[in-house]
């Protein structure tokens, strides 16, 4: 039989045809624009317009950009330079760059400390952003906020050590005292941290030297995206930890605790930041003896830590009421005792639900340090409304600025964003 | 150390405050450095530079106060406010006097408890235009949009001005001067009304300043002028005389390029020689060494020099001396004599 069939047919292909390309008009650029950008006579109507107004801005900015200008010393030489043609006055960036970063009146020489004091954040940030990195960097990223503060403050740095001893003694009170009871551990530590502190204060006045190895550089000289840095990144670390203990003070059975957790939280996101930070600077100083400086940046980086803690506190508070009661329920099966169930079971739950929420206010509150520019600090907007606009070389120059300083803006803002959702992904467990 | 000052303030918070007003000048002597408050940046009056250095016509009256008390127009520190917190700044003693464009009104002086020592610049609303409208007279503005920043003085003189001369406007209303020099360019309003001297900075960042007018109706008076707290009169006249030396030593002649020529022997002249220190004991009057005006005066010039050299018509701002000329030359300046 089969002989018979294999001879009533001509010829049996043995290897497929080779594949076709597919019909003109179903693949590629072709079909691409076809579904997307003129599948219907709207959308068609539509890409045209949009088409049209991105060829107006190309048009309008590409030369801006291209003919813009960047070695000229005033906004009058610089229009002498184009000459009528159009084009950006990017001189004032790079005249005022410096300005731009560390304000007007940081010593040019010692611009280095702050620049490493920025690199060196890195390196004290990667072991708390990357879990994967060597748990050993953490000591480092202890030591961090000592280094930083000795390097863009300056002075003598007995000052930093004597914090960092209060620290140190405090934990130590802590550990010992712990095992006991939490309570005692935790006030014991803090006022052991303070009696350290304040000790440590007139040890430091004692023996400070008259010319300490890195020159002191008062607060009111800092400045420019410098102070932006310093304030997003103090107050954001800052404002963590104490939103965590709000949010848990808040959902806390002890009534006094719970409503001085409520009554702060809600008193402080009642508030506007811009109050906040006029109390700190405007109503502060009546209570103050004058000549008394107790530093504006310390008071501005106290209010701004208290605005987003309370903020974080009420994104914590929502992670941790996503969490089934199960949850609470399985940690207080296991005996563990409520630091435990915290730490180990309902925290990092509550937490991870809660990234896109902390991170969500992290960069608002980085965009919000701005503001200070209205308390007469200044920061990056506050040296482009003040200084760099009212001098007589650069009165008039307004895009390039601004647009300067969105960029850095966004370039933090962005890597914020983009770490948080590789968070979100490596911390993902569920199946979805 | 800080921490230390910080809880004593707690305990005389209400003392202290009341007891800094008593001898600004012993503190400022003792410190060795004046504080004194500017604006976070007005063009011509006060802006740090590229170096970060202050210069202005409102900084050369620090500078000169500083000279007159401490010898030294570097022993300054200066204290940048924004118009919502320099008030406070004056009466908390962070600073011992605001050299700061504030104009002088009667609230301020009475209710607010402080104490102008004079007038440094006499300014004025104005309005600026177009030259293509053809318009020569504020009168001629019936029916024109303004852009006027809201919440402002300004806004009511002009309401004031426009009834006053029966013909109407329509407000735009903006928030800053920036937003206004944009507003204006881009052809939102036919004028632009502020004080003149910052019509005239505005005008000179255009790019083509020529092509814009300031008219000559100025509708209201804005004297601005350096002050201090109420309560210490010893502060207020080094102040008010160190701004009164600026002033005469135009009217005398004396400038910072003949100063040292006149100040070294005394001259025909004795009312020179009173406030050079070369005859009379003026300087010990007010608690200051007998050079003091000699000071203030070599340390940005007389009166007339820190307007040439700041907002004078030789700079991009450009403005005219007009009322701030001296007494004798039709304007208004007019120092008590020294005696």
């Amino acid at each position: 039989m089969s002989d018979t069939h294999a001879h009533s047919v001509a010829f049996v292909r043995t290897e497929p045809l080779p594949e076709l390309p597919p019909p003109p008009g179903e693949t590629g650029m072709v079909k691409w624009m076809q579904q997307n950008l003129f599948s219907s006579i709207p959308s068609s109507i539509l890409t045209l317009v949009s088409l049209y107004v991105i060829y107006l801005l190309v048009a309008f900015v590409a030369p801006w950009m291209a003919n813009g200008i960047w070695n000229t010393d005033s906004l009058a030489e610089c229009r002498t330079a184009l000459d009528g043609a159009t084009g950006a006055c990017f001189s004032v960036i790079s005249e005022r760059w410096n300005q731009l970063l560390f304000g007007f009146s940081y010593p040019t020489e010692f611009y280095w400390r702050p620049g490493l004091a920025f690199i060196l954040l890195f390196v004290a940030a990667a072991p708390v952003m990357f879990f994967d990195l060597p748990r050993k960097m953490l000591i480092f990223t202890g030591l961090y906020p000592f280094i930083a503060f000795w390097l863009i403050w300056g002075g003598t740095i007995y000052t930093p050590l004597f914090a960092l001893a209060g620290v140190v003694v405090g934990y130590l009170v802590y550990s010992r005292y712990v095992k006991d009871s939490f309570a005692m551990g935790f006030f014991g530590g803090v006022i052991a941290a303070f009696i350290t502190w304040f000790i440590g204060g007139y040890i430091v006045d004692a023996i400070a030297p008259a010319e300490p190895f890195l020159e002191a550089v008062a607060s009111r000289n800092m400045g420019g995206f410098m102070l932006n840095m310093i304030l997003g990144v103090v107050c954001v670390s800052l404002s963590l930890p104490l939103g965590i203990v709000l949010a848990l003070g808040r959902q806390s059975d002890m009534p006094i605790i719970k409503w001085i957790c409520v009554v702060f939280i809600e008193f402080i996101r009642g508030v506007p930041l811009i109050t906040l930070l006029f109390v700190a600077n405007v109503v502060l100083a009546f209570f103050l003896p004058p000549g008394t400086t107790f530093d504006l940046i310390l008071r501005v980086i106290i209010m701004i830590t208290m605005f987003s803690a309370a903020y974080i506190a009420e994104v914590i508070r929502g992670g941790l009421a996503a969490l089934p009661k199960g949850q609470y329920e399985a940690a207080d099966s296991l005996g563990l005792d409520y630091a435990q169930a915290m730490r180990l079971i309902i925290l990092p739950q509550a937490l991870k639900i809660s990234i896109p929420g902390i991170v969500n206010v992290a960069v608002g509150l980085f965009k919000d340090t701005v503001l200070v520019s209205v308390i007469s600090m200044f920061d990056l907007l506050g040296m482009i409304r003040g200084p760099i606009l009212s001098s007589t070389e650069w009165n008039g120059v307004y895009w390039e600025l601004f647009m300067a300083a969105s960029v850095l803006f966004f370039v933090v803002c962005y890597g914020i964003s983009q770490y948080s959702q590789w968070l979100e992904r490596r911390l993902a467990t569920d199946h979805r | 150390m800080k921490k230390t000052a910080f809880y004593g303030a707690l305990t005389v918070a209400g003392f202290a405050a009341s007891m800094a007003s008593a001898a600004t000048l012993d503190d400022v002597k003792e410190r060795g450095v004046l504080n004194c408050g500017v604006t976070t940046g007005l063009v011509g009056f006060a802006s740090p530079d590229a170096n970060g250095v202050w210069d202005g016509f409102d900084v050369g009256v620090c500078r000169a106060v500083a000279a007159a008390v401490l010898g030294d127009s570097d022993a300054v520190e200066f204290v940048p406010t924004t118009g919502k917190t320099r008030f406070t700044a004056l009466a908390s003693g962070e600073i011992d006097m605001l050299a700061r464009n504030t104009t002088w009104t009667f609230s301020r002086d009475v209710d607010l408890k402080f104490e102008f020592v004079g007038i440094n610049y006499y300014d004025g609303q104005g309005f600026l235009v177009p030259r293509d409208l053809g318009v020569s007279s504020a009168k001629e503005l019936d029916g024109a949009t303004v852009c006027i920043q809201t919440g402002t003085t300004t806004e009511l003189n002009l309401a004031d001005y426009f009834r006053s001369n029966n013909i109407s406007y329509e407000p735009v209303p903006i928030e800053t001067n920036a937003e206004g020099q944009q507003q204006y360019l881009a052809g939102a309003c036919d004028v632009y009304t502020t004080d003149a001297s910052g019509l005239a900075a505005t005008r000179a960042a255009f790019e083509n300043p020529a092509d814009h007018v300031v008219l000559p109706e100025i509708v209201s008076k804005e004297p601005l002028g350096p002050l201090v707290r109420h309560g210490d009169n010893d502060w207020a006249d080094v102040v008010r005389w160190s701004l009164n030396a600026l002033i005469a030593a135009e009217e005398l002649g004396v400038t910072s390029a003949n100063i040292e020529e006149l100040a070294a022997a005394p001259t025909g002249n004795p009312e020179v020689n009173r406030l050079l220190g070369t005859e009379g004991e003026l300087g010990a009057m007010l608690g200051l060494e007998a050079d003091w005006a000699k000071n203030a005066i070599a340390a940005g010039g007389n009166y007339g020099e820190l307007f040439e050299k700041n907002i004078g018509e030789n700079t991009p701002i450009g403005l005219a001396r007009g009322l701030n000329a001296q007494w004798t030359d039709g304007g208004l300046l007019y120092s008590p004599p020294f005696r």
